[in-house]
Parts: structure tokens; sequence; C-alpha cells
């Protein structure tokens, strides 16, 4: 039975490279070529290897633009990222542990953060009443309140495993509900808040839409790459370096957490 | 003496002012300014007038109804591909961990990205796409630039970056599938296609219903690989609803920009509730 079906392997995975690597190759290919040759938009090797080079312009493109939205970038993603992971625990771990009147009430707004389109236009309004609209803050504001559900869904899941007895342990030996939550509770929960945060990492720093709605001012890494498309049009391979460069990030990503990405995307998602 | 509860609920207290602030409140205002001439610092009420804009005016009911197209061709799209490859990457084949690697890595990767790279791919006369087909005497379209293409295109890519996801969780609900219904179906004698027919297809029917309520979410709501790509061009026959809130909002059109969000808001709900009640209901009843 346990016969291996070679044909069928080869074939899924010659249709597989073509399909999903010969893009990926392209970029990497694209990136190296001199600017002449990357106008011809061809599937080819490089006639000169031009990765330093290429490298360097598209750094000091702009004066140093990539910098600062890498640098925009990754304030972005860890603030907003350790933001909605305590927030939503806190939630999570009440919502799950004591069903009350508002129970109904919050089930029903986590399911409604995961299907209701935002209104961005009056979330503008409302971010320019408080003073927050195009800076940072309110970009990173904004990127919590849309990764909760999502976050909320997935350790409410999670703290349904962990046993009650233990709360109990330690309110009788004196803990109050912060202590018990963050030196008890949180640490029990790392393995899903690791998933949570690779996830979620990767969806705000991929996030064009809220940059471009909220914070038109400075540079994220998405807007500054799609601005460059604009502007740079005739030189592909600058294009390519830098859609090079933000491909990495994930990649690394994915390198050293595909289980917990992988665990992640399925599970939240079947419960959702 | 009444004891504390250790569960205090102004625990919900710091999540729900920052959700409630910046997503439940616009959520709410934007039914009133809907119905009103708005620039963000002033509004006028007008009653229906931007939604009778919106379902007049050409270019904005073509919006509308691409918006429709582009979530039912990506969600079916993702179905069926996504369990024809979790069906394979389940079998007995050669590189299992590699090919799931390989089919689930452009779910994490920069959809400007992805886009951008797609446009290349896809130029009429030097993009690879066409070079191929043109190789094989077969004379490719102008994908992007040819309007009954245009809309297509785009979807074509958004499968290609998004049936990974689709992929794993049918993965999922397969690999969940007890081993002895497969077992007592092959004592049976059953082919691998009644297999797949009457064991595989309706046991992994929660992931069916999972993945076509996330693509149909996504894909209605889709807007930045249409905004890579086309524009929303040419002219206006790839727009969707979400690209012409951002057009409607970069001309001054706050009212209709909001207008046309409350219309995103409605199909999404009108679609995807009463679909994942429906889906829910008959596996209940299996």
């Amino acid at each position: 039975m346990s016969r291996r079906n070679w044909p069928l392997s080869i074939a899924a995975i010659l249709v597989s490279a073509v399909v999903f690597l010969v893009p990926f190759a392209f970029i990497l290919l694209m990136a190296g070529k001199d600017r002449a040759q990357a106008a011809l938009l061809d599937f080819s090797w490089p006639a000169q290897f031009r990765f330093v080079p290429n490298f360097v312009d598209v750094v000091e493109a702009r004066d140093y633009m990539l910098i600062i939205a890498y640098i925009n970038s990754t304030i972005l993603t860890v603030t907003a990222v350790a933001g909605m992971v305590v927030l939503a625990a806190m939630v999570a771990f009440v919502l799950q542990r004591r069903p009350g009147r508002l129970h109904g009430l919050i089930n029903f707004l986590v399911l409604a953060g995961l299907i209701v389109p935002p209104a961005v236009v009056p979330t503008i309004w409302v971010l320019k009443g408080v003073g927050l609209f195009g800076t940072m803050p309110g970009l990173i504001l904004v990127e919590i309140a849309f990764g909760l559900s999502f976050c909320v869904l997935l350790f409410r899941a999670f703290i349904a495993t962990i046993p009650r007895e233990l709360d109990e342990a330690a309110v009788i030996d004196g803990a109050g509900p912060l202590r018990l939550f963050f030196r008890v509770i949180f640490p029990l929960l790392r393995s899903v808040i690791i998933t949570a945060v690779v996830v979620q990492s990767v969806t705000v720093f991929n996030d064009f839409v809220n940059p471009l709605y909220f914070l038109p001012g400075d540079p994220t890494v998405q807007l500054t790459l799609y601005n460059f498309a604009g502007q740079y049009t005739a030189e592909y391979n600058l294009l390519f370096m830098n859609i090079l460069l933000i491909t990495i990030p994930p990649l690394i990503m994915f390198l050293f957490f595909n289980r917990r990405i992988v665990s992640g995307m399925t599970s939240g998602a079947v419960k959702g | 003496m009444v004891r504390r509860s250790p569960y205090p609920q102004w625990f919900y207290l710091p999540a729900g002012v920052v959700y409630g602030v910046l997503f439940v409140v616009p959520t709410f205002a934007s039914f009133y300014f809907s119905l009103t001439r708005w620039t963000i610092f002033e509004s006028h009420f007008i009653g229906l007038d931007n939604f009778v804009a919106f379902f007049r005016e050409p270019a904005l009911v073509r919006g509308f109804t691409n918006t429709l197209i582009y979530g039912v061709v990506t969600s079916g799209a993702k179905v069926v591909l996504g369990l024809a490859l979790a069906v394979l990457l389940t079998s007995r084949i050669v590189a299992r961990g590699w090919l799931r690697s390989v089919v689930f890595f452009p779910v994490l990767v920069s959809t400007i990205g992805v886009g951008l790279t797609f446009t290349v791919l896809l130029n009429p006369e030097r993009g690879l796409v066409n070079q191929v087909l043109g190789a094989a005497g077969v004379d490719g379209p102008g994908w992007l630039t040819n309007p009954s293409y245009a809309l297509l295109s785009v979807a074509m890519v958004d499968v290609w970056k998004g049936v990974g996801l689709a992929t794993l969780i049918y993965i999922a609900g397969i690999v969940s599938i007890p081993q002895e219904y497969l077992e007592a179906a092959r004592v049976d004698g059953a082919s691998a296609w009644s297999v797949f027919r009457s064991v595989i297809l309706p046991l992994a029917r929660p992931a069916t219903v999972t993945v076509i309520i996330l693509s149909l979410i996504g894909g209605l709501r889709s807007f930045d690989l249409i905004w890579a790509m086309t524009r929303g061009g040419p002219g206006f026959t790839s727009d969707v609803v979400a690209s012409v809130i951002y057009k409607q909002y970069q001309a001054g059109f706050a009212g209709l920009s909001t207008a046309g969000n409350v219309v995103l808001f409605a199909v999404v709900t009108a679609i995807v509730l009463p679909l994942s009640r429906f889906l829910n209901r008959k596996e209940v009843e299996l």
C-alpha cells in the first residue's frame, strides 16, 4: 500500500514549479539585470549580474525613501501586533470564562469585525476628530481595531483548553485579576500567541489599503513600492529589486514559522 | 460579602474603546453620511441621491456588477482548485511537504508585489505568458488592456495568490476524516472517483463552507490587487466597488464614496450571512 505514485509526483512537481516558482524566479532574474535588458521584460538570464548596484540604487532612490519606509513599517507592525495581541487576549479570557450579559453582544461584534468592510471615509472623519489622522499612532490604532476579531477567535478557542482549576488556585493564593491574567494565563498562551503574531505581522506588513487611506504622508513599504512603480516606469530592474526586498521578510517568517502560520490560518479560519 | 469576580468586565474596555471608536462608530456614521453631500468638513443632507447616482451612472453600476463577478469567480475557482490540490497533496506522492509550501507561499507575499509582477508577465507583446503562447502558435490577448479580459485576468492572479489558503483548509479537513471510512470504502471495492465523490467530498463539507465564505468575503472587498494591476481600467471596465470608493474619495466626493461603502456592506452581508446560515444548516442535517 505504501507504493508512491512516481508519475503523478513528477507531473505535480513540474506543474507547480512552472505555475508557482516561475514568477518568483522572474522577480529574482529581473532584479539582477541592467536597465536595458530589464526593459525587454523577457524571462532570460541576466547578461551581467548587477544585484549589488541595483540594491544600492533602490535604497538610495528618492533620498533613502526605502529605509524610511522600512523603519515606518517595522514600527507599525511591531506596535500594532503587540497591541492587538494583548487587548484581544484580555477580551478572549473574560469572554471565555464569564458568560454574562455582554457575552452575546461581544460575540456579535467579533463576527461583525470579520465580515463588515470598514467604512473608510467615516474612519478618516473620526481620526480627524480625535486629531490622529495622518499620524502613525492613528494608523496603529486602526490596524489594532481591524485585527482584534481574528485574534479573539484564535485565543478564545485556546483558553477553553486551559483548566479553570488553575485560575482558582491562583485566586486562592491571593492573585487579583491582573496578576491572574498576566502572570498565569498570558504565559500559557505562548504557542497560540506566536501563531497570532506571525500571521498578523505578515498581514500588517503587507497591508496597502489602510496606510493608503490613513497615513498618506509617511511612506510604508507597500506604498513606497506602489509609488515607485508609478515613477520609475523605465527602470524595471530597480522595480523588481524593490519587489524582491519586500518579499524577503515574509519569506523569512515562512522559513522559520511554516507550521505556526499553517495552523493559525486554518484553525482561525475554520472556527470563524 | 460579594466576592469580586476574577474575570472583571473592564478587561473588555481597552479593546472596546479602540474597536468602538475606529470600527463601530464609523460603520454607523457611514449610514448617515451616505445620505449627504459631504466634504469631511461639511455635510448637507440630500436623501438617497448618492444611491440613485450609484445605480444610474454606468461607471458605478459596472463597479457593482464587477464586484459580484469577481467575488463569485475567485471563490468558485478557489473551491475547485483548492479541493483538487488538497486531494493531490494528501495522496501518496513524493515531495508532499515541499509542494504544500510552494502552493502556500504566495499567500504571504505582498499583494502589490504580486500585482506588479504579473502586470509585467501579462504584458501583451513582451510578457512571458504571451511569449509562451506565441511559441505554441496561439495569439495571446492583451490580458490587462482588453476590456473584456481585464477583470478576469486580475481574478486569475487573485486565485494564483489565494489558492494556497483554500488548499490548506481543505488539507486540514481531509486529514481529519477517519481512516476507517476510507479503508471501508476501499474494502467495498470503491473506485478512486467514488471514494472522492461519496466519502471525501461530503466529509470535507465544513472545509468547503469555510473556503466559500472566506474567499467571498475577501473577493467582494478586494481592492489592492485590482488597484496594482489595472486601477480599474481600461476605462472603468475592471472597477469594483472598493476601487470606486477610493476614486470618489480622491475626487472629493466623500458622501458618494461612503454610499459605496454602504453598498459594499449591504452586498457582503446580504450574500455572506444567508449563505453561511444555509451552508451550516445543511451540515447539521448530514
